[in-house]
């Protein structure tokens, strides 16, 4: 064959070149929509979860009648328990009126419908505070309290005049007078720590529910899969990769752990569901059960993770060592292991993060369950990680099931609040790998 | 194939057969070592030479698929014996390997590991005078005194091959077993381990493998020809280079074969 002249492409040429050029253009074309999908789930989490990080608050003086909370004058607080937040509800209506009074605010609604405006929670607040300081009564104390969810949801933008026109729980009239609270400086929106911190909340009142109690589970959960996930696994990975016998038993253990780590979710909620709670008879929706079956669950992840990292290290250190005269656990302990440390790590907070958002096998243990109690991290009667709990993923899926609007918000929050938690552990696991990587 | 008679053996075997899963790697080979010496293992590539090598300080039992039959004694006890313990032998019978394989640690570490593991110093006094002693023994402590701390692995490929050796000999070894300890390096470093060979000759009985024929007739007193897992010739180093008695050899020698 004769060569043509170098300066011009022959056809085959071009032909591959055009074919470089198409592949090339797809990959950057699956990287644009891979991105922009991101960014999509980002911005319409972001733009409906960031307002549950602000909550509104009324800062208002009730005055505590002692006529009202303790009849009797004695301070009794078996006589004093029997006030419901029902009479605390009249208190904190005097008290808001009284506010509108003062600042001179003209409005049409009914002493009742101001009342309305700040949260059911509020008179609960109240009446805590008065329980636990009895001596307060009889007195007018200032009070930082939540205000109802539309009216909160009106300094969010979730609310307009035009929805509050066409919506039962609140008016027009309610949104004008809550602005003129605001700018006399009574309604004031701040950083919402209670998010963060308190327990779940009925229906009617999205204003005062908090991710308090599914944090405390998932991070109680956290502690039990670590401490039985990581030592189990990576014992089990170092004993199949560097002592086991390399017959039909161990390749048929090899095969299974490979199908259990594909293995749906769900089906673990089910095992655990069976054993932990029929069989062994642990406590319904607590952290441990929780722990339990998501251990089941990162179980393969991190003995496959870590026996790669095991693999990866070179067999010319494991001679090195034997060469020496090191004993097999020697080699292993004082050489291979550190050096596979960086990928078992990095493979245990990836499966802890799996675990972390895993949804469906808690709800098959009943950890849907609405619990407003902080668990005990030990107690007597339901022992280590027994009480109820429920979890950040079940807490997400629970609020989208509620009626209220409210809680949209805090759904969208509670998947934030959640994303930044894995964001946090995917960032540890780089670190480690980076900090502890080695080359040889 | 010669029956080699010796008065001062250090290592010992006789019918020694080794196989791999279907392969027979090595054919009856009985052969004797003598103490302060330098035997070479020659032969084409796959002969065996490497395999019987790791017949030696059993590093062969780490592969699982390996059986080794036969009788293989050093100073008179089968070291195959149920009730000898492989860590006890290989601190006695020390390796050096194809690839510098220095643990990624620092020099000194390397060094005080065998020492460490086998309770040879009781203080950190001791400790730092074996290695001390091993890399001047290894021709590595000009080198490397003022960098004790810092990684083994940042070295050249001929310090680290110097400090494998110095690591191998730092247990007090008897027998120094090296697996073509230069075929990873340039000429420059090969020469400084040569000439690290001889001076080790005095303290250990070593034994190399080595696919240069050269090398063998530069470091050995002894050479060894292994064909395709037999060995051919035993002898005087000088006797297999200028007269074999075997025509395999003499082909193998003169470039004929392997």
């Amino acid at each position: 064959m004769t060569h043509k002249s170098l300066l011009t492409a022959d056809v085959r040429t071009k032909k591959r070149n055009a074919a470089e050029a198409r592949f090339k253009a797809y990959g950057l074309g699956a990287i644009v929509v891979a991105m922009l999908a991101l960014a999509l789930l980002l911005t319409s989490v972001v733009s409906t979860g960031s307002s549950a990080f602000k909550q509104t608050y009324a800062t208002i003086s009730v005055p505590l009648t002692e006529a009202k909370l303790d009849k009797s004058g004695t301070r009794d607080l078996a006589v004093m328990k029997k006030v419901t937040t029902i009479g605390y509800t009249r208190l904190l209506r005097d008290g808001i009126v009284t506010a509108v009074e003062e600042l001179g605010l003209e409005t049409t609604l009914s002493a009742k419908d101001i009342g309305k405006m700040l949260s059911k929670e509020a008179a609960a607040t109240v009446r805590n505070r008065v329980l636990a300081n009895p001596e307060i009564v009889g007195t007018s104390v200032e009070f930082k309290l939540l205000t109802n969810g539309r009216i909160d949801g009106y300094f969010k933008g979730r609310v307009t005049m035009e929805s509050a026109a066409l919506d039962g729980n609140t008016s027009p009239e309610e949104l004008q007078l809550a602005q003129q609270l605001a700018d006399a400086g009574v309604f004031v929106t701040t950083f919402n720590w209670a998010f963060l911190t308190a327990p779940d909340a009925s229906d009617q009142r999205p204003e005062a529910a908090g991710l308090g109690v599914a944090i405390l589970g998932s991070l109680y959960m956290m502690i039990v899969v670590l401490v039985l996930a990581l030592p189990i696994g990576v014992a089990a990975s170092i004993y199949l990769e560097e002592f086991a016998p390399k017959n039909r038993w161990t390749d048929v253990i090899e095969v299974n752990i490979s199908n259990l780590a594909a293995v749906p979710s769900i089906v673990y909620g089910i095992l655990g569901l069976a054993i932990f709670i029929n069989f062994m008879k642990f406590n319904q929706s607590s952290p441990m059960v929780g722990g339990l079956v998501l251990t089941l669950m990162t179980l393969p992840t991190i003995i496959i993770s870590t026996r790669a990292a095991l693999k990866s290290v070179p067999p010319s250190i494991r001679d090195a060592a034997l060469g020496v005269g090191a004993s097999k656990m020697q080699s292993v302990f004082h050489h291979v292991l550190p050096l596979a440390a960086p990928g078992i790590l990095t493979g245990t907070i990836i499966g802890l993060a799996q675990a972390l958002g895993e949804t469906a096998p808690l709800l098959l243990i009943g950890m849907v369950a609405f619990v407003r109690e902080y668990p005990a991290a030990y107690s007597a009667d339901a022992g280590l990680f027994g009480e109820a709990s429920t979890a950040l993923p079940v807490q997400v899926f629970n609020w989208t099931q509620r009626a209220d609007p409210g809680f949209v918000e805090r759904a969208s929050g509670a998947i934030i609040t959640l994303l930044i938690f894995l964001l946090i552990m995917n960032a540890i696991a780089i670190f480690l790998r980076r900090k502890f990587e080695r080359r040889w | 194939m010669k029956d080699t008679q010796m008065t001062n053996a250090k290592i010992s075997t006789k019918g020694v057969q080794v196989h791999y899963a279907d392969t027979h790697a090595i054919k009856d080979v009985s052969v004797e070592i003598a103490d302060k010496t330098v035997t070479a293992f020659i032969g084409p590539s796959g002969c065996g030479k490497s395999t019987f090598l790791r017949c030696i300080n059993r590093m062969n039992d780490t592969i699982d698929s390996c059986r080794v039959t036969g009788d293989i004694r050093i100073e008179g006890e089968d070291i195959y014996d149920v009730k000898v313990d492989p860590v006890q032998l290989r601190a006695k019978v020390g390796m050096v390997f194809q690839k510098p394989n220095p643990f990624p640690k620092s020099i000194y570490d390397n060094v005080a590991y065998g020492p460490k593991i086998h309770g040879l110093a009781r203080n950190k006094a001791e400790l730092d005078e074996i290695v001390e002693k091993s890399l001047r023994k290894a021709a590595l402590w000009n080198e490397a005194k003022d960098r004790l701390l810092s990684p083994g692995t940042g070295l050249s490929g001929g310090q680290q091959q110097r400090l494998c050796i110095a690591r191998a000999i730092a247990t007090a070894p008897e027998i120094l077993l090296m697996d073509e300890p230069c075929s990873a390096l340039d000429p420059i470093a090969t020469a400084q381990v040569e000439e690290l060979i001889d001076e080790l000759q005095k303290s250990f009985s070593v034994v190399i493998v080595t696919h240069s024929m050269q090398q063998a007739a530069r470091v050995s007193q002894k050479t060894a020809f292994f064909h395709l897992g037999n060995l051919v010739e035993y002898g005087d180093t000088d006797k297999i280079f200028t007269n074999p008695e075997d025509p395999r050899t003499e082909s193998y020698i003169s470039g004929r074969i392997g």
